[in-house]
């Protein structure tokens, strides 16, 4: 019987959850035929845990998925209900912005752009197999057998690989959100060869609202000013709705103590590497002991719903523990559970066996973003998938591919730490994770990257004359701070006395006096010497100003992270041949294959010592060609 | 990789005349210049030609040596990098000042065969030669390996991880709080990183003191013999190493120059230092080398003030037993040339008034044993005192160490103007990842490590 092809094309993404989107619009922006399928289509873009986008570093990673002429961004401005910027005290390296989302509406946005946007078809269909031949993809098999051609394939599968939800006692075969699982898609990758594993997290349940009693609750207002995630927005929204704060007590954890030989994570049901930043509650109460209480934070699910999320008691206990857990909390004594808390386990590939463009190092065309790769968070899902579907796009092309370094991006520190460092657990990005976090800031992420995506292609004329206007503005306004000179008269010490800063005996320029700690920008008004830029120019001239020095330190630290990059290594290199090399750099290296000297620094095990002998022997490779 | 400059001393280790230091790497003229005053800038002096001049520290101003300094601007130089040799005559310790000095002004210090390493990735030694300098990297890293499996079970590397693990507390309270602000972990303020901070500054002090200690029994006792012209420390010197090495004239300031012995007193290695005589002089030649001679007396575990048995105690003794006691050193008082002391009751008064000196006379050989038994004492004691300190012996430890202590105080000036504490965070790192170096730990992951651990945050 001859084989049904359902179609043709350039790229075809598997799953269309937050790394599938930005992959599939990404290349069907840049020109590409793509398809992108979906077990349902009514779940798109879904957020199946906190409603939320943002937070410390994934904030940063949204701006620069925006600088780059993603979606994400842009879809959150649209749907946010409430926003927060956090660490606002603490210094511009980690401002980090945060918005609740109404989550059917994020949905209904990003299935809408993507049914709108040209070159992209929308599929609802289980993929059950990848095609190859001689180690190259040459398309897709789904559940009815129908065959899809294609020239790159892009697994963006989630936590859907034979994933089971496990509650209690009880373990059911599910995907998040009572979806379908992808039962088959791991049988197929493991006759590629592909290494999985198996990963593990959790979700706490959802509530009536009309079940709350609010007047136990602390009301955790939204900013007053709003910043939008998306370099795109002008006018953001309103905040619409309130966040609460509540607190377990000694109470709920007698409840837990007494109950643990029924939690599934204690009696060893649950085989899945969780992660250690998304402890359930059962897990805090343990390991925490000295602590007598838990925050637990109640956030609206959307505007046309009652749902809300119960964010700080994750827990896979049966049914009766969780509803006693929850009415042992203030405000929750008669909440009504609407969905139980879970936890899920679920197949995804060692993320060492993908180069840095989240290629297949071993399978040619065959590409991998998002949670399979052994991240967590819809932020990270999404950094992965633009990334993947720009570099299937310049692969199709025969392009070099699009790699971010370390130091030009969150989404750079957190593809290396896959590729190189792999991961023993689910993946969440941290701002400590970033070296040069002081560069890495969410107010520059356009001056970072908005260029490099003007050059890929996926920065439209609007988006990228903004930049060269707000880069304009930047650059024309620090001069002026540096040429005026402000003499020492009565109205400028005046105008020092009174924000507590050192009088002048000399002329001073603007610019040596933003570098007061005491002083800001809108000062400058009082004197008539503050112009009427934009908040983000005004941002971004007061950190460059006030950070100067340290930004020269880390720019000196990554210029020598550069070098060390820039020294490549052989894709043949057999390093069993290096003599010098120790047993565990030999294991190491061949398994990652690094592409670089700094990333072979990077691998545990591997010494600085071995690093030497490679240096040495690349130079006697060049010298023998010579 | 090749973006440092590096510096070491190039001739073996010993009491050569000469001591040739090396500096290579794109920094090696600034660096120089920032230490030598010549008749020209080693900026400006034209390549492959030698200039004299003096080492001048930047810090404390004072003249250190006079040197040769040779610059060879690359490519036509050893490693094919801009290099400075600087050429010292005055023994090993104070080619080691000289050292100490260029790693505080911006080089750093080389690895063994990093000098031919560099040679060699820049294409200027043979083929042939490149597994002749991987056997040399190996060799260290079979060396440091062995050195940090005794150093896991040794008290430096306890003191260190100690160090570390309180850095490493303090800085993932401070990430716990950047990286989850919502939860509501207490907030660690900037006293109070400011007063961990200090401690750990005032125990990395410690750590670089002894070094002094580590070195005192690495590379032996330094024993300076101070006094005025002619009181016969040449002759004591000499009589002691039992060669002919300081020029012995009746005149005084003849000894110019600080010589140094090793010698070998039951087993404890001790380095002698003869001393031009300690006086105000008007002198240029001679005024250097009493300058050199405080700079000795301020390196020395132990001196012997030397006077004259028939002058009795001088106003110029006194003057050389108030800056010994200035330096705060262990010192053994001895009356010289008693044999030409024709008047007993004399001796006898100087014995009394001074009972803890020493009567002895070179030429004689009187009293010479005694002294012997006094160094001896000395260095006896102090090991004993030594065991129960932990020790830095390793000179890269002690340098790293020193980087640690300036990062840290660079977060304590940041805490001083107010800064947020990301910024607070970005020297502590710094610190943090020197101390690694010692210990072989990467600074994140113990972070990251340190805030799942400690805090409990998370949905």
């Amino acid at each position: 019987m001859s084989e049904y092809i359902g179609g043709e094309y350039d790229v075809i993404v598997v799953g269309a959850g937050h790394a599938g989107c930005e992959a599939a619009l990404a290349s069907a922006r840049l020109g590409c035929s793509t398809a992108i399928f979906t077990l349902n289509l009514d779940s798109i873009a879904n957020m199946p845990c906190n409603p939320n986008i943002g937070g410390t570093a994934k904030g940063q990673l949204v701006r620069e998925i925006d600088a780059l002429g993603g979606q994400m961004g842009i879809t959150a401005d649209a749907t946010f209900i409430q926003s927060k910027i956090l660490n606002r005290s603490k210094g511009p390296a980690v401002y980090s912005l945060r918005a609740q989302i109404d989550r059917r509406a994020y949905q209904e946005h990003m299935k809408l752009t993507l049914e709108q946007q040209e070159n992209l078809d929308l599929k609802q269909a289980e993929v059950i197999e990848i095609l190859t031949e001689n180690k190259k993809v040459k398309g897709i098999r789904v559940h009815t057998g129908t065959i899809y051609l294609a020239k790159v394939v892009i697994l963006t599968t989630g936590t859907y690989l034979k994933s089971r939800i496990i509650i209690g006692d009880v373990s059911i075969n599910s995907g998040p959100d009572g979806l379908f699982p992808a039962n088959k898609l791991s049988e197929s990758l493991k006759a590629l060869g592909i290494e999985l594993m198996r990963f593990k997290t959790g979700t706490p349940a959802r509530v009536n609202r009309r079940s709350i009693d609010f007047s136990k609750l602390i009301e955790q207002p939204g900013d007053e000013e709003i910043v939008p995630f998306s370099f795109m927005t002008d006018k953001p929204n309103e905040n619409q709705v309130m966040c609460y704060l509540t607190y377990t007590n000694p109470e709920t954890h007698r409840i837990i103590n007494e109950n643990l030989h029924r939690s599934p994570l204690y009696s060893g049901d649950i085989e899945g590497v969780g992660a250690r930043y998304c402890p359930s509650i059962e897990d805090k109460v343990v390991r925490f002991k000295d602590k007598d209480r838990h925050q637990v934070f109640v956030e609206p699910m959307g505007l046309n719903t009652m749902e809300m999320y119960l964010q700080g008691v994750s827990t896979s206990m049966p049914e009766d523990v969780q509803q006693e857990i929850i009415q042992s909390i203030p405000g929750l004594e008669n909440a009504k559970v609407m969905r139980p808390a879970y936890a899920i386990e679920y197949d995804c590939i060692n993320p060492t066996q993908l180069k840095l463009s989240l290629e297949f190092k071993e399978i040619d065309g065959l590409f991998s973003a998002g949670q399979i790769n052994g991240s967590s968070g819809y932020e990270e899902a999404a950094a992965q998938g633009i990334m993947a579907g720009i570099n299937a796009v310049r692969k199709i092309r025969n392009l070099d591919p699009f790699v971010l370094d370390r130091s030009q991006a969150y989404i750079g520190v957190l593809i290396d730490d896959l590729v190189i460092k792999g991961t023993n657990e689910p993946y969440r990005m941290m701002t400590s994770r970033a070296e040069y976090r002081l560069w890495l800031r969410q107010d520059n992420a356009d001056m970072r990257l908005t260029e490099l995506g003007r050059e890929i292609g996926l920065v439209t004329d609007e988006r990228y004359n903004r930049f060269l206007e707000k880069k304009k503005n930047i650059e024309e306004e620090l001069e002026r701070l540096k040429k005026t000179i402000i003499s020492p008269d009565r109205e400028i010490n005046d105008f020092l006395e009174r924000h507590n800063s050192a009088k002048i005996v000399t002329g001073i320029s603007l610019y040596d006096l933003l570098r007061r700690p005491e002083i800001e920008y809108d000062h400058l008004s009082e004197i008539g010497q503050a112009k009427d830029l934009s908040r983000e120019v005004k941002q971004q001239v007061t950190i460059t100003i006030k950070y100067e020095g340290y930004l020269k330190r880390q720019m000196k630290q990554i210029e020598q992270f550069k070098r060390m990059e820039e020294r490549r290594l052989p894709d043949d290199l057999d390093y069993n041949e290096i003599q010098g090399l120790r047993i565990e750099a030999r294991q190491k290296l061949s398994k990652i294959r690094p592409e670089s000297l700094g990333q072979a620094s990077r691998i545990s095990g591997v010494s600085p010592a071995d690093i030497s002998v490679l240096l040495i022997y690349l130079e006697t490779l060049k010298r023998k060609k010579q | 990789m090749t973006n440092t400059t590096i510096a070491g001393i190039s001739t073996a280790v010993g009491n050569a005349g000469i001591t040739v230091i090396r500096l290579s790497g794109p920094d090696s003229f600034t660096i120089a210049d920032k230490i030598f005053k010549g008749k020209k800038k080693v900026q400006d002096q034209e390549s492959h030609t030698v200039q004299y001049g003096k080492i001048i520290s930047p810090f404390t101003n004072e003249v250190i040596d006079e040197v040769l300094l040779v610059k060879m601007a690359a490519p036509r130089t050893y490693t094919r990098e801009d290099v400075v040799e600087i050429s010292s005559h005055g023994g090993y310790s104070i080619a080691r000042t000289l050292l100490n000095l260029l790693y505080k002004t911006g080089a750093t210090p080389a690895e063994p065969g990093e000098f031919t390493k560099r040679a060699f990735l820049n294409g200027r030694i043979d083929l042939s030669q490149a597994e002749a300098v991987m056997d040399i990297i190996q060799a260290r890293t079979d060396r440091v390996s062995k050195v940090a499996v005794k150093q896991l079970e040794g008290s430096v590397s306890n003191k260190i991880n100690e160090l570390r693990e309180r850095i490493v507390n303090i800085l993932s309270h401070i990430e716990v709080n950047l990286d989850y602000p919502e939860y509501d972990e207490e907030e660690i303020t900037s006293n109070q990183v400011q007063k961990i901070s200090e401690e750990i500054i005032e125990d990395l002090d410690k750590l670089i003191k002894s070094f002094h200690f580590g070195k005192l029994l690495r590379e032996g006792m330094e024993v300076v013999i101070a006094g005025k012209p002619n009181v016969g420390k040449s002759s004591l010197m000499n009589y002691l190493a039992q060669k002919s090495r300081s020029i012995v004239t009746d005149i005084p300031g003849t000894t110019r120059d600080i010589i140094e012995e090793y010698i070998n007193i039951d087993g404890v290695p001790v380095k002698l230092v003869d001393t031009a005589g300690v006086r105000e002089t008007q002198d240029i030649v001679e005024r250097l080398g009493v300058e050199r001679s405080v700079k000795a007396l301020e390196e020395a575990d132990f001196v012997i003030v030397m006077a004259n048995a028939g002058d009795g105690i001088t106003d110029e003794d006194k003057d050389i037993i108030s800056k010994v006691e200035e330096e705060n050193k262990s010192y053994i008082l001895v009356f010289n040339k008693i044999d030409l002391v024709d008047n007993r009751e004399d001796l006898k008064k100087l014995e009394e008034e001074y009972p803890r000196a020493l009567m002895i006379s070179v030429s004689d050989d009187i009293g010479i044993d005694k002294l012997k038994e006094a160094i001896l004492k000395y260095a006896t004691e102090n090991n004993q005192d030594m065991d129960n300190q932990i020790l830095i012996t390793n000179a890269r430890h002690e340098y790293q160490l020193r980087k640690a202590k300036e990062y840290l105080k660079a977060s304590l000036s940041s805490v001083d103007q107010g800064l947020t504490l990301d910024i607070i965070a970005m020297d502590l790192k710094a610190a943090l990842e020197e101390l690694g170096k010692i210990t072989g730990h990467h600074a994140d992951e113990d972070v990251i490590n340190a805030i799942f651990s400690r805090f409990c945050i998370g949905k």
